[in-house]
């Protein structure tokens, strides 16, 4: 309850507040969005499969954030951060729906 | 369907609500605060997508170029808008000076092209008629009629008679024009002419007309020869005999 609250509240910040990216965090962050949002459909996954554990979450969480950043950082000064971005994307995106899927089966059975 | 056999059906929603389910340890708040900075994250990406698609999200490489690309156009077009204004400019002074020699131009073959018998000329004036029935009158005498005309201040003049085959005949009176005699009559420039003669000529009427009528000059003369010469003023009169022109073979413009 309280992590859905905290994600809801999380929104409401955002549109209330209206902030801006800070410059330096502009390419890194939509990454970082897309990475997150896959540690928490791995953690709904996990908890339907009974084997969700905070700790791993908060850190696969926080690991996913930094390693989409890392490797979009290092794709930028390589010269190809675009298509590594691309490519963190599909990763992830394929991720998700996998997890997805999982979720899918167990509430719907379908 | 992976449907685990272990997984009864009622255990899924302990578990779901297991999620739900407020509970108060450290790491519970951990969580919390990494959904609450992700719906933030969330909204915040989306808002700056919205807001500028093209080059909030671009890389610095794509900026660059994009940069580039407009300070190449914003030369380009530096550069263009420096040649038209220099073409405008070289327009503006050029046409109004060719605008000004074109106007002067026309009025030089105007004013040339009456002189010369090229062009119709229109006016006041008068129409000098001279009668010959004894053939008497000789060339001298319209000559000297011609002369008169010209010091009265005529400015385009022609002479008209009966041509060969009893035709009416016109003949521009211009710088060149010589005037001899014939068996029964005059020629003009080639042109023969057999009486009654005709000045048609443009200038101030009354000037004209007492230039005609100086005692003992063109009016008296014609007397002498048996002629009458009868001098009518217009208010408005058309001098329409041509000429064509000869370019200069010897003189040329210094």
């Amino acid at each position: 309850m309280i992590p859905a609250a905290a994600l809801v509240l999380g929104v409401v910040l955002g549109l209330v507040l209206q902030p801006t990216v800070p410059a330096a965090l502009q390419p890194y962050l939509p990454i970082a969005v897309v990475a997150a949002l896959d540690a928490v459909f791995g953690a709904i996954r996990a908890q339907l499969d009974g084997i969700f554990d905070d700790r791993v979450f908060v850190v696969s969480f926080v690991s996913n954030v930094l390693v989409a950043a890392l490797v979009v950082f290092l794709g930028d000064q390589l010269g190809v951060g675009g298509q590594l971005s691309t490519g963190v994307v599909v990763v992830l995106g394929i991720r998700i729906f996998s997890n997805t899927a999982a979720i899918r089966r167990h509430l719907f059975h379908a | 369907m992976p449907e685990l056999p272990t997984e009864p059906q009622e255990a899924k929603a302990p578990r779901l609500a297991g999620l739900l389910r407020i509970r108060a340890r450290r790491v519970d708040v951990a969580v919390a605060a990494l959904l609450l900075v992700l719906g933030f994250a969330l909204v915040l990406q989306v808002r700056t997508t919205q807001r500028d698609t093209l080059l909030t999200n671009a890389r610095q490489e794509d900026l660059v170029q994009i940069l580039d690309e407009l300070q190449n156009r914003s030369d380009r077009l530096r550069q263009e808008i420096a040649t038209l204004t220099a073409t405008r400019q070289r327009l503006s002074t050029g046409s109004g000076a060719s605008t000004a020699a074109l106007t002067e131009a026309q009025r030089r073959t105007q004013v040339l092209g009456i002189l010369a018998g090229t062009l119709r000329a229109t006016g006041p004036g008068v129409v000098v008629t001279i009668t010959d029935p004894d053939t008497e009158v000789s060339a001298s005498v319209l000559l000297d009629a011609l002369e008169e005309l010209r010091n009265a201040g005529a400015e385009a003049v022609q002479l008209e008679g009966t041509g060969k085959g009893g035709r009416a005949a016109a003949v521009r009176v211009v710088a060149q024009t010589s005037l001899t005699d014939t068996e029964d009559g005059i020629s003009v420039d080639g042109t023969e002419l057999v009486a009654p003669y005709r000045f048609l000529a443009i200038g101030d009427p009354p000037t004209l007309a007492g230039a005609m009528a100086i005692p003992g000059g063109v009016s008296d003369r014609v007397r002498q020869q048996g002629g009458l010469a009868r001098t009518k003023a217009l208010p408005r009169l058309t001098v329409g005999a041509l000429r064509a022109l000869k370019p200069a073979r010897y003189a040329r413009p210094e």
